[in-house]
């Protein structure tokens, strides 16, 4: 749909994306100024970022969070996966309008409704099993519940735009519903399970509020540090970490976003060229 | 698929089902039961409500206690108010900032979609608590606005913005604002542009055509958009809690405080209750969109 935009729309749409980027970009001039104070420029500086290699707190925490995250997304990713495909390929079963709402609602719920009731049943549960002790082990549980929701919704999609008859045709041709599956559908959603891991990822390394519900004595991730920081008011060494943080993370999407098109159109061509390939074969003579 | 046997199904539907129930959906049972205990000085800090009767059966001891402080305290009400109002507003300059950022970018070629849209992904991706952060060097007293107001001369002392409710407002559209427009994008881009060119040529101004088409045809993306902005806005703790001030008193900073300040674990839990039983309306027109949605 190509036409003539109207000065107003573009006005609110550039003004929209200033609201969302200037206090980043902000943040990060910040972060080189040489000055401890918040408001006056003492000019360039890397200093902050030097003292943080040696800010041992802030290393522990953000090694917990990483270890975190990558343990959490990985185990949504496969629940997600699951609950996609009974959502998209099973029309009808018991639960199934309990899941709907299940991976929905985590979406909206406000954490901390949902960190505190996960805590409640974290201590319930160590009454009854002595198990699990707050720490490690129930922040992982309680970022794989909410990130499995957003795996769920972005597999879902993809798997709904997934053309089944491939799969179908291998069937026929004698595969199980199983290998047909992997050999099949897998490469073609493998870009979704990856994204959502990505987003995953970086919503449990960023998730405050749950886990300092769940978590236990001598258990702070990189936002509870963070937090804990903040709280007394701007400090510069904080900024260069924000600016480390924002800037890898926005790297890694947009890389990861760059090399999922790359591979997508690869896909796509190798499709066409097989089609072409195969009407060349088996094209009338003449 | 036929093919797949139950036994099978049920290995793939089994895991994230029973995940979810024991650790999404359980654990309000289990607040709603601590919300009827009383506070106790022992580990986990508060009554059983189940005890053991000296006839050897069960008792069950339930305290109402905590959902008549709710309504006793002022605090409470005042906070439920206030979250809900905040939430309001600001889901309603959401939408009316957000809509026609969704429809600029719908109406925008193709190869400009994809980045504007990555421009609007990206922050929801960077972390929620560093960009929250990154607003206080905007709008605290010698921040970015007020240094450029005061040169220009527009002011002549700065602005008082941190500490307020006005920096509740700006965080939370800050931060919302790209789950308002993906789903507004979303509806804006699968709209048949022929039914406009219809009405076009049937000589319906650009106005009436958007009231009387567009609008209706993106009241899903509206709904979706509005709900994924307004239920978390109510139950928000890092805004309020990093840039307000001592009168945003917002639901989400209450609950922190009892929980963390005043160790009250079955007061917090009946204000969770509370809060939910609020919220149902909303999550119910949330939920029922989304069984619809995945329906067809």
């Amino acid at each position: 749909m190509e036409r003539r935009h109207s000065p107003l729309l573009l006005t609110i749409l550039c003004l929209g994306i200033a609201i969302l980027y200037l206090p980043i970009v902000v943040l990060i001039t910040y972060s080189f100024n040489a000055s401890p104070l918040v408001n006056v420029w003492g000019g360039f500086s890397t200093q902050w970022y030097s003292q943080l290699i040696h800010n041992r707190q802030l290393l522990q925490a953000a090694l917990l969070s990483l270890e975190v995250a990558v343990t959490a997304s990985s185990i949504a990713v496969i629940l997600g996966t699951l609950a996609a495909i009974a959502l998209v390929r099973f029309a009808r079963f018991r639960g199934r309008l309990l899941l709907i709402a299940m991976v929905n609602a985590p979406l909206v719920m406000p954490e901390i409704i949902t960190g505190i009731t996960q805590l409640l049943l974290f201590v319930s549960m160590v009454q009854m099993f002595s198990w699990p002790h707050r720490g490690f082990t129930t922040i992982v549980i309680s970022h794989v519940a909410f990130c499995t929701a957003y795996a769920t919704v972005t597999v879902q999609s993809r798997l709904q735009s997934a053309d089944q008859s491939l799969e179908e045709a291998a069937m026929d041709l004698g595969s199980g519903p199983a290998r047909a599956f992997m050999e099949v559908t897998l490469p073609i959603i493998a870009p979704a399970l990856l994204s959502s891991w990505l987003l995953n990822f970086t919503l449990s390394l960023d998730d405050l509020v749950i886990s300092s519900f769940v978590s236990g004595p001598g258990a702070s991730t990189l936002p509870m540090v963070i937090y804990s920081k903040v709280k007394l008011g701007v400090s510069p060494d904080i900024n260069a970490l924000a600016s480390l943080i924002i800037c890898a993370v926005g790297g890694c999407v947009i890389i990861a976003g760059y090399v999922m098109r790359r591979a997508e159109r690869q896909r796509e061509l190798e499709a066409f060229n097989a089609n072409q390939a195969y009407t060349a074969d088996h094209a009338p003579p003449g | 698929m036929k093919s797949h046997g139950r036994p099978g199904r049920w290995l793939i539907i089994l895991p994230p089902l029973l995940f979810l129930l024991v650790f999404f959906l359980v654990p309000f049972g289990f607040a709603l039961k601590i919300s009827f205990a009383e506070v106790a000085a022992r580990v986990p800090p508060f009554t059983d409500i189940l005890t053991r009767a000296p006839d050897h059966g069960l008792q069950l001891t339930l305290s109402p206690a905590n959902y008549q402080y709710l309504f006793s305290d002022e605090v409470y009400g005042y906070a439920y108010l206030y979250s809900l109002r905040t939430a309001f507003f600001s889901t309603l300059i959401c939408l009316a900032l957000g809509y026609p950022m969704a429809y600029a970018i719908a109406r925008a070629p193709k190869s400009t979609q994809n980045i504007l849209l990555l421009v609007i992904i990206l922050p929801f991706w960077t972390s929620f608590l560093l960009r929250v952060y990154a607003l206080e060097g905007i709008i605290r007293d010698n921040g970015l606005l007020n240094t450029l107001l005061l040169h220009l001369g527009l002011i002549h002392e700065p602005l008082k913005i941190m500490r307020t409710s006005l920096a509740v407002y700006l965080g939370i559209i800050y931060s919302y604002l790209p789950f308002m427009v993906l789903p507004l994008f979303a509806t804006l881009e699968k709209l048949d542009h022929t039914l406009l060119e219809a009405a076009a040529d049937l000589g319906s101004p650009p106005w009436r055509t958007f009231v009387d088409i567009t609008l209706p045809l993106s009241l899903p993306g509206v709904i979706a958009g509005s709900m994924l902005v307004f239920i978390p806005a109510v139950g928000e703790f890092v805004i309020p809690s990093l840039l307000g001030g001592p009168d945003t008193l917002m639901i989400g900073r209450v609950l922190w405080d009892e929980f963390f300040g005043n160790h009250d674990w079955p007061v917090a839990s009946a204000v969770a209750i509370a809060f939910l039983v609020l919220l149902a309306g909303p999550i119910a027109i949330y939920q029922y969109y989304n069984v619809k949605q995945a329906e067809g």
